[in-house]
């Protein structure tokens, strides 16, 4: 019963009080200003898509999305996100189980090697692939005369992908893991645990909101990545062409209607993406709250 | 001499259905140093930061009066009051010396003191608190005893006309905890601010203050020096939360009360049909025999004693089941001889009986 | 030999995890990333002057770098604004806005593109009512500055939210307790402490928009010294079969990123230095 009230207390206090708040008509007008600059470069953008798709009617939506073309571009990036998600995903436990549990050399190194794709603009990542695998490139003969393809064809989409978005799953679950400790491990392997018993049982429960975060965000960009892709692709019609690179396509042959058609499918993965997002943030945040009950606020 | 009194009157307020403060007044004069008591819940916190101005009081409830002036409706940074808070609240960023001289930087053009005079006034209240050496320190560098220093330092720097001071030491380690409230007594004697302490700890209050009210549930139980509200409770509220009681259930019958193994008068209203009731009596005021006399008194058995500290200490388990705790001088200890499990006759000297009538 | 070079420790899969991770990151990464280091050792320093100095190169890094300067520092300002109001205020649509602000980080670039272009074009909602006041947005620098403000939009308000969100409520009731007036506290108190956050949001936004490619191509209408930006031209070499060329762009662009990382873990370390201890 005490500890119910204690709660309230805390949100009531936690509520501005007259002390420590701007006054009213300054709050209005930050409010106000926040508010202008996110219709403006948020909500207008997002809404456009949508506008722009059905312009012409459903019946021109419907056969934009359903043309052979597109069909083929929705099955690449599919695609290219069932390979690439997987890949990362395991990379991403392995890695941050490598460095969350375990002190050794070079540990601030390999961190930051993680995150060299976010310090590279996109189309670099999809350069040294092309200095690499391509027709000129240090690979390219051997290629050749194996008669294999990477670039402009399938493999080099998915090699690309998987390079812009193998950090999203470690770069959230390193922070969470060393934030965890080692201690809930420990005492498993005390108990006569294996590595895998300990990993599934007591890990993974601990880290799964981390997890599905991480996922989302490296489904997303997977999914809609497009300077390195269209580096690498070569943009042939119907068989290089992930969603984003066909957006381009239609939206520079001035078929508007179909680029916005298609960009609405991914502008509805992206929504999808904001909601599980915030589902798992809420899921995370629930299970820290009970720790988090600070004992400052008496009365 | 300027008057640099408080008033509370009639003071209320809720939190939601929640009501922390329930119609309390009270008076601190000039010079004064009072300490709010109570357990957590009992408004003791609210009704400070009420009189500081960070919260305000319910709409309809009464005011509150600072040197005779009504302060109700005074924004807190008009209030002139100093507050020292729990954990220090010390501004990170800046060093000592410009923690303690904030309150003068950002006074208006006008009546803002001169580099010089500023540099003179946050010498001395270093020197005050004895933390002169630390002026180009940071924060993060001071161990928590030296932080809560210089916050009263900061406080007093804006010459305050009261003090306020939440828990201050809740966040320090016992030793620390103890040699600053000598400190801070000292402080109070030679600058004679008025000032409120509030605290849990009633050992604090009743070394510290000139005067303590309790506090429960929104209300003051009692206002009155330490040794008033030690010695004569006001009521078993008041009488349970100050020091260590040994408590005996039972009922009262017309003009005697029937307590567990206890049956003494009762000296209060005649009960013509029968109340439930309690009885409260203070360690040391039950004294041990081993021979039974005409005295009321029941049969115990020693279980612990524990003879290390200024007075010794007998935990005894009484015929009829409850636990008694008895407080001895070390002369009477050695004149009676206890052993563990010897059979005693525990004698109370003072009991004070409350009857469930008495709370209403 | 590994295992002299860490602590012991009694978890097992050390060797497993590290060992595919460090040949993950190797077959992925560093191989092919030598590669272009490789490439670049190659260029003869004639060259790679020539190159990177061609005149519509220039115009194309300034306009990369000055655009993404101008948009991080929009970005700063309004993203400290919004950062407050969401953290601060309670008002409705508040949780609806807060979800949206990861939108730039969800979306793809391209679709990002193509709707800022119909937004801000001449017919579009924005543009519309601009172009009387003859402000041209879409194909002009001044839709690459959109583009980039909507790419850096999170970076400033999602690493303040936090900060502000652990901002201690007592050192706000101190301040006001000495007499401060809220623009007081509001200056010295609070904003020092905002300073670190909102400089390395800054750099995030700033270093995000450098090599920005996707959102930029289609608002920027791609004409050559006036709108055209640096991951443009390394592509349009590219397709050219100028893989050194390309290299050469990319080595400028790569160094503009490493410096900017840099100055961010500096100004981490220096705010990390000036407040060592958490508070208490």
């Amino acid at each position: 019963m005490q500890s119910t009230f204690l709660l309230d207390i805390r949100q009531a206090l936690a509520r501005q009080p007259r002390a420590t708040t701007e006054p009213f008509w300054i709050r209005g007008l930050l409010i106000g200003v926040a508010l202008a600059f996110i219709l403006l470069f948020l909500i207008a953008p997002l809404a456009a898509v949508f506008t722009q798709a059905l312009a012409e009617g459903i019946g021109v939506y419907w056969s934009s999305l359903t043309d052979s073309d597109a069909l083929a571009s929705l099955r690449l990036t599919l695609l290219t996100a069932a390979i690439a998600v997987p890949c990362n995903l395991v990379f991403g436990v392995a890695a941050s189980w490598a460095i969350a549990k375990f002190e050794f050399l070079g540990k601030s190194l390999l961190t930051t090697l993680i995150d060299l794709p976010f310090a590279v603009s996109p189309v670099i990542s999809g350069l040294i692939y092309v200095l690499f695998f391509g027709m000129h490139g240090y690979l390219g003969p051997w290629l050749r005369a194996h008669d294999i393809e990477i670039i402009f064809a399938v493999p080099g989409i998915v090699l690309a992908t998987m390079f812009v978005t193998f950090p999203f799953v470690a770069r959230e679950l390193i922070p969470l893991m060393q934030a965890q400790g080692t201690e809930d491990e420990e005492a498993a392997l005390s108990l006569g645990a294996s590595g895998w018993q300990t990993f599934w049982r007591v890990t993974l429960p601990n880290i799964k909101w981390g997890l599905l975060y991480g996922v989302i965000l490296c489904n997303a960009r997977a999914m809609g990545e497009f300077g390195a892709v269209s580096v690498i692709s070569g943009h042939i019609r119907g068989l290089t062409n992930t969603m984003p690179l066909h957006v381009e396509i239609l939206y520079n042959e001035y078929n508007f209607v179909g680029a916005f058609a298609v960009a609405s499918l991914l502008t509805v993965v992206a929504l999808i993406t904001l909601v599980l997002k915030c589902f798992a943030e809420w899921k995370f945040k629930q299970d820290l709250s009970v720790e988090r009950q600070e004992e400052r606020w008496s009365i | 001499m300027v008057d640099m009194s408080i008033e509370v009157q009639h003071i209320s307020k809720h939190f939601g259905s929640f009501a922390a403060l329930r119609d309390v007044s009270l008076t601190v004069a000039t010079g004064e140093l009072v300490a709010l008591l109570g357990p957590s819940g009992s408004g003791k916190t609210t009704l400070l930061r009420i009189i500081s101005g960070l919260e305000v009081a319910d709409p309809d409830s009464g005011g509150i009066l600072l040197h005779e002036e009504d302060v109700t409706d005074t924004h807190v940074r008009s209030r002139r009051v100093g507050f020292v808070f729990q954990h220090y609240a010390l501004f990170r960023h800046m060093t000592v010396y410009k923690n303690v001289a904030f309150g003068l930087r950002v006074r208006p053009r006008k009546l803002r003191p001169s580099a010089q005079e500023i540099h003179d006034k946050v010498h001395g209240l270093l020197k005050l608190v004895q933390l002169d050496w630390l002026a180009d320190h940071y924060p993060a560098q001071l161990s928590g005893g030296q932080r809560q220093r210089i916050a009263l330092a900061r406080a007093l720097a804006i010459e305050p006309k009261v003090l306020l001071l939440d828990e201050p030491f809740g966040a320090l380690d016992a030793r620390t905890r103890q040699e600053l409230r000598g400190w801070l007594r000292r402080l109070h004697g030679e600058l004679n601010v008025t000032s409120v302490l509030v605290t849990h700890d009633q050992e604090e209050a009743l070394e510290v203050a000139d005067r303590v009210a309790i506090m429960s549930a929104g209300r003051i139980e009692q206002v009155g020096t330490p040794e008033e509200v030690f010695h004569n409770p006001a009521n078993e509220f008041v009488m349970n939360f100050l020091g260590r009681v040994n408590i005996f259930h039972g009922r009262v019958e017309g003009d005697r009360a029937y307590l567990g193994p206890l049956e003494v008068e009762y000296k209060g209203e005649y009960q013509a049909t029968a109340q439930a009731a309690r009885g409260l009596v203070r360690p040391f005021d039950l004294d041990i025999q081993t021979e039974p006399n005409n005295e009321p008194g029941f049969k115990a058995t020693v279980c612990h004693v524990n003879a290390a500290g200024p007075r010794v200490k007998v935990d005894l388990m009484a015929e009829s089941g409850e636990p008694v705790h008895v407080e001895l001088g070390h002369e009477r200890y050695r004149d009676l001889g206890l052993t563990a499990g010897q059979e005693v006759f525990v004698i109370p000297r003072e009991i004070n009986v409350y009857v469930d009538d008495d709370l209403q | 030999m590994k295992l002299s070079l860490r602590q012991r420790s009694i978890l097992p899969g050390f060797g497993l995890t590290l060992g595919f991770t460090l040949a993950y990151l190797g077959l992925l990464v560093l191989i092919p990333l030598a590669g272009l280091f490789l490439k670049s050792a190659s260029l003869s320093w004639a060259d790679f002057w020539k190159t990177v100095t061609d005149a519509r190169v220039l115009a194309a890094y300034r306009l990369s770098f000055g655009a993404s300067l101008i948009a991080a520092v929009i970005n700063a300002v309004f993203g400290l604004i919004v950062a407050w109001v969401l953290v601060r205020y309670r008002f409705p649509g508040r949780r609806f806005i807060d979800a949206l602000i990861d939108l730039p980080f969800a979306l793809p670039t391209a679709v990002a593109g193509i709707s800022l272009t119909a937004v801000y074009a001449n017919t579009g909602w924005i543009g519309r009512h601009l172009e009387p006041l003859n402000i041209k947005v879409a194909f002009a620098p001044l839709g690459v500055v959109i583009a980039l403000t909507f790419i850096g939009l999170p970076f400033v308000v999602r690493t303040l939210q936090p900060i502000m969100e652990d901002l201690d409520p007592d050192v706000e009731e101190a301040a006001a307790s000495l007499g401060a007036p809220r623009r007081q506290a509001l200056l010295r108190v609070i904003l020092p402490e905002l300073w670190p956050v909102l400089i390395t949001g800054f750099a995030l936004a700033f270093a995000r928009g450098l090599g920005e490619y996707g959102s930029i191509v289609f608002i920027s209408g791609n004409m050559p010294m006036r709108t055209e930006i640096a991951p443009l031209l390394m592509v349009m070499k590219l397709e050219q079969f100028d893989y050194a060329g390309a290299t050469a762009i990319a080595v400028v662009m790569l160094v503009a990123s490493f410096v900017l990382l840099l100055t961010i873990n500096v100004v981490q370390w220096w705010s990390g230095q000036r407040h060592c201890v958490a508070r208490s």
